[in-house]
């Protein structure tokens, strides 16, 4: 199956204008020796067959809607009302691109000007861009921002050790050109003084997520502190946050936050085995021709009539090349587009509503855990949606036992912080009902149970062979 | 007429969803942690559907009309692609699930990296970057990581040719090396005498050159071989921007060719949607050399058909969460298991005989600097008429509108004054073409007989042309209700 329309006399007839006598005529410039190569591919599929390939590779896999799912850490099951899915399937939506022309591309636009005006009333900040590739690049791009308004003389980062551990990777990925000293991740998990110690006169920034990696919720007082220190040594604060958590807790904008960024997958995007999603990111007006990413303003057409275009563009790569303040070109916009949907369906009752819901089951699971034998919920601070469990037997162990009762279990956090060996990060969202969770409480306390039972027996087993 | 902002049909108490009343025992909240207002609109369902479908209204995509973005390789996106990256077995996983839960979604990227690798003659590929330019920082990344690995760590200059994107200077820049520009013949090939000299003098401090080829006249650069030779013999290496990838699929392979590292642009050439300015997906190839440097985890299969993650050995890292924008993984790998060997080369087939046809129908009715040789998938035509000393490629631009058509790309690449930068794609037909050409030849026609009726154009579009002046000197970037 191919997608091209002309017919073989249409080919016939364009050839003779062209003035060439075949189409391999007008590969003629290539080098013989390179031209026309094998493709060792499989062979074509009609629409009929590809799907059937393609369900039974998506049969071959245990999805959310089939088991309950209890991980986070990053990609969140929260509820995608329909409409959003169907309103980004407007052929006139998802077959655009990015809206160079603006007169013939309102929508794109005027979409993505709601949802910066979305992004910076959730997050409290004066302005925000059409987004970036994800929480990670987000994160990344802030820092870029900060040693650019530091201009050289500020080379410190500091990033928290509860800054998700993936994106603590992409930012050492992106500065690793970069004269840059990275510092904090050793520090003391949870510790804000400790971070607010290693601040100086030659710290660019400092990046703190809330509520963190592990499911801590800082408060706005804890968090107004630090950044009153940050702020102090003329350093930016950054704050990679939860969308969703926003509906019910203070924003970062109210706490002394310079950039809040984050994931904004939680904002009406589906898992999707981890992207795409949208990087979102939101800021103070002061620095932001620093920052990187494409920004629609409000204008007027020649009539004076309201329209939006594209701004501040001299700080992107196709006008500045080298000068460009990164070197982003597309970003995450139909995501971004969904986001905005999400947004204005669930708005001002619905966004709360979902962070209440899943505060509340949240804070049950981890009562019901925390009474199993063998397990203790070790987060002692406030927390949002996550939370962390000591587990009596590996991690890995318990999820591979869960995924058997039909549910997919935490994070392990052992492979990030050692200190954490045979620790799960728990996840519950509003999707979780109070059977899912009261079902997880029972699955934990009988894997629990048998491993007692395996405990025993391999100490029966060890008596017989010292005796023996 | 414009469309009212959503903060401007709230009111208070209108609400578009319900949503189930808390089914456990409630937890108090913690003191002095919650939010005040939340300034989020309160609308109903209706509202949004309509809102949103106005909006969408005021665009112009693939599906309403021709778009021949030049460089944006705006071809058809196939509904098939849509459909099976929404089958909830992809949709609805978890990218963290043990690697025995998501064996089809890993074994679709393995089969992806596979097919990409063979395609462009590589020996391994990553998913993981989500744009084009995403893909670029990878590959100068590893360039800079497997040079500096050998010791020679006192490199530090990137030759970028003075036709490239945007993103290749941007990224050399981003990786903290310089850029030398390295001009373009009269030809419009890198001008190899230029380069020689540009090797001579800094040859032993180059980590590379930045090549796109096709290069973005639409020209396939005559030279290549000898720029390729020219940048290896210094010990440095040859990165492709595979931007315009969609004029070679089976008619080269930038792997064999001698390229050391590319990256493809899967909402391009392998038509996923390009979404209102992304996602995009930016997966990266790389030679035997590299592959070890690649960002992770790769996927892997074992003897026993089992696929891992596997992190590469001198891996420059992740760049980016995850594993990439799966969702746009599926729709390639759907669209290239549609096609098969041959059906990708009539893509290419069509798409350069497209390019050519428009090139040809174009001649001589505006200057085409290079239209006396033949083109790839795109071609430059300027937006100087004769007869029509006041009017430039923003009028064209914006009259074509008036007709229905994208404008093409305009005044890119940088090298061609005025330029229009016109890529028709395969999935055009020549009825669709010789319209467009059709119009661009009354335009001109209008351009001499009545300016004006350029100078105001658009006149059918939904809005009138717009200040963008004013727009970057009275910032207004949301809606100041919504602004705490």
């Amino acid at each position: 199956m191919n997608y091209i329309p002309n017919t073989d006399a249409d080919r016939e007839e364009m050839l003779k204008v062209v003035g060439v006598e075949s189409i391999a005529d007008l590969f003629a410039g290539v080098p013989e020796k390179f031209r026309f190569p094998e493709l060792s591919l499989p062979p074509a599929l009609t629409e009929m067959e590809v799907l059937a390939e393609l369900q039974a590779l998506a049969d071959e896999n245990d999805d959310v809607n089939h088991l309950s799912c209890f991980l986070g850490a990053g990609a969140y099951n929260h509820f995608v009302p329909k409409i959003v899915d169907f309103l980004i399937q407007r052929s006139e939506f998802y077959t655009a691109y990015t809206p160079y022309q603006p007169e013939i591309s309102q929508g794109t636009l005027q979409a993505h000007y709601e949802y910066q005006s979305m992004v910076a009333a959730l997050t409290g900040m004066e302005a925000s861009n059409v987004s970036h590739y994800d929480g990670a690049t987000a994160v990344a791009e802030a820092v870029i921002m900060a040693l650019q308004v530091g201009r050289g003389k500020r080379t410190k980062v500091v990033l928290s050790p509860t800054l998700h551990p993936q994106y603590r990777e992409v930012v050492h990925t992106y500065t690793q050109g970069m004269s840059v000293n990275t510092v904090g991740e050793d520090a003391p998990l949870g510790d804000l003084g400790a971070l607010a110690d290693l601040v100086g006169k030659d710290t660019a920034c400092v990046i703190v997520q809330n509520p963190d990696f592990l499911g801590r919720l800082y408060t706005p007082a804890e968090m107004q502190a630090l950044a009153d220190h940050v702020h102090e040594a003329g350093a930016l604060f950054v704050v990679s946050a939860d969308p969703i958590s926003l509906g019910l807790f203070t924003p970062p904008g109210d706490y002394g936050a310079d950039v809040v960024c984050g994931e904004g997958q939680p904002m009406g995007n589906s898992l999707s085995f981890g992207g795409p999603y949208l990087g979102f990111f939101a800021m103070k007006l002061d620095d932001i021709r620093k920052t990187a990413g494409r920004i629609v303003g409000q204008t007027v057409d020649a009539d004076g009539e309201r329209g939006f275009v594209l701004t501040l563009s001299t700080r992107e790569q196709h006008i500045r090349r080298d000068k460009a303040s990164s070197n982003i070109c597309s970003n995450q916009a139909l995501n971004a587009l969904a986001a905005a949907i999400y947004l204005a369906t669930m708005g001002k009752y619905g966004v709360r509503k979902i962070a209440e819901l899943t505060y509340h089951k949240a804070h049950y699971a981890a009562k019901l855990i925390g009474e199993i034998e063998g397990y203790a919920v070790t987060s002692d601070g406030p927390f949002f949606k996550e939370f962390v469990v000591q587990c009596p037997l590996p991690v890995e162990e318990v999820n591979s036992r869960l995924l058997d009762y039909g549910m997919i279990g935490g994070y392990d956090l052992g492979a990030d912080y050692p200190e954490l060996k045979d620790h799960m990060l728990l996840c519950v969202t509003e999707m979780n009902t109070r059977d899912d969770i009261e079902a997880l409480a029972d699955a934990l306390a009988e894997i629990g149970s048998f491993q007692a039972d395996d405990l025993e027996g391999q100490d029966e087993l060890d008596d017989v062979e010292e005796v023996a | 007429m414009g469309e009212h902002l959503i903060y401007e049909i709230c009111r208070a108490g209108r609400r578009a969803v319900a949503l189930p009343d808390v089914d456990v025992p409630e937890t108090a909240f913690p003191d002095g942690m919650l939010r005040g207002e939340l300034p989020l609109p309160e609308v109903s369902e209706i509202d949004v559907a309509r809102h949103y479908v106005r909006l969408s209204q005021m665009n112009h995509a693939i599906d309403t009309g021709f778009y021949p973005l030049g460089s944006c390789t705006m071809k058809y996106n196939p509904k098939v692609n849509e459909a099976a990256a929404r089958l909830p077995g992809f949709a609805a996983l978890h990218p963290l699930q043990a690697e025995e839960s998501v064996q089809g979604a890993m074994g679709l990227m393995y089969n992806l990296q596979a097919i990409l690798a063979e395609i462009a003659g590589f020996a391994q590929v990553t998913l993981q970057p989500a744009a084009g330019a995403h893909g670029e920082l990878t590959g100068v990344l590893m360039m800079r990581k497997y040079l500096y690995d050998k010791g020679e760590t006192h490199r530090n200059i990137i030759l970028v040719p003075d036709s490239a994107h945007g993103t290749n200077p941007a990224t050399t820049a981003m990786s903290c090396l310089k850029v030398v520009e390295v001009p373009s013949d009269s030809r419009g090939n890198v001008d190899l005498a230029v380069l020689k000299g540009l090797i001579e003098k800094h040859g032993p401090n180059l980590v590379g050159l930045m090549l796109t080829n096709p290069n973005t006249l639409g020209l396939f650069d005559e030279g290549v071989e000898e720029v390729l030779r020219m940048v290896h013999e210094t010990g440095a290496l040859v990165y492709g921007d595979g931007a315009n990838f969609n004029a070679i699929l089976g008619i080269a392979k930038p792997g064999e060719m001698g390229f050391d590292v590319m990256h493809y642009n899967l909402h391009k050439t392998f038509s996923t949607p390009h979404g209102g300015g992304g996602p995009g997906s930016g997966a990266v190839g790389v030679r035997e050399h590299l592959v070890d440097y690649l960002p992770g985890p790769i996927v892997e299969k074992s003897e026993d058909g089992w696929y891992t993650w596997v992190m590469p050995a001198k891996s420059i890292g992740r760049v980016k969460a995850f594993w990439g924008n799966f969702g746009v993984l599926v729709r390639a790998y759907t669209y290239i298991r549609m096609h098969g060997a041959e059906g990708l080369r009539e893509i290419s087939e069509n798409a350069v005989l497209n390019a050519n046809y428009l090139q040809a129908r174009l001649r001589g009715v505006y200057p085409i600097p290079h239209g006396d040789r033949t083109c790839m998938h795109e071609f430059v035509a300027q937006g100087k008429l004769e007869g029509a000393p006041g009017i430039n490629t923003m009028d064209i631009a914006k009259r074509l509108m008036d007709y229905d058509f994208h404008p093409p790309t305009v005044y890119f690449p940088l090298i061609v004054p005025e330029a229009l930068m016109i890529e028709p794609t395969e999935t055009e037909s020549k009825e669709t073409m010789d319209a467009f050409a059709d119009a661009m030849i009354q335009i001109a026609q209008e351009a001499r007989e009545n300016p004006e009726l350029l100078k105001t154009a658009p006149h059918h579009a939904p809005l009138k042309r717009l200040d963008e002046v004013r727009a970057a000197k009275e910032l207004q970037l949301c809606y100041a209700p919504g602004c705490s």
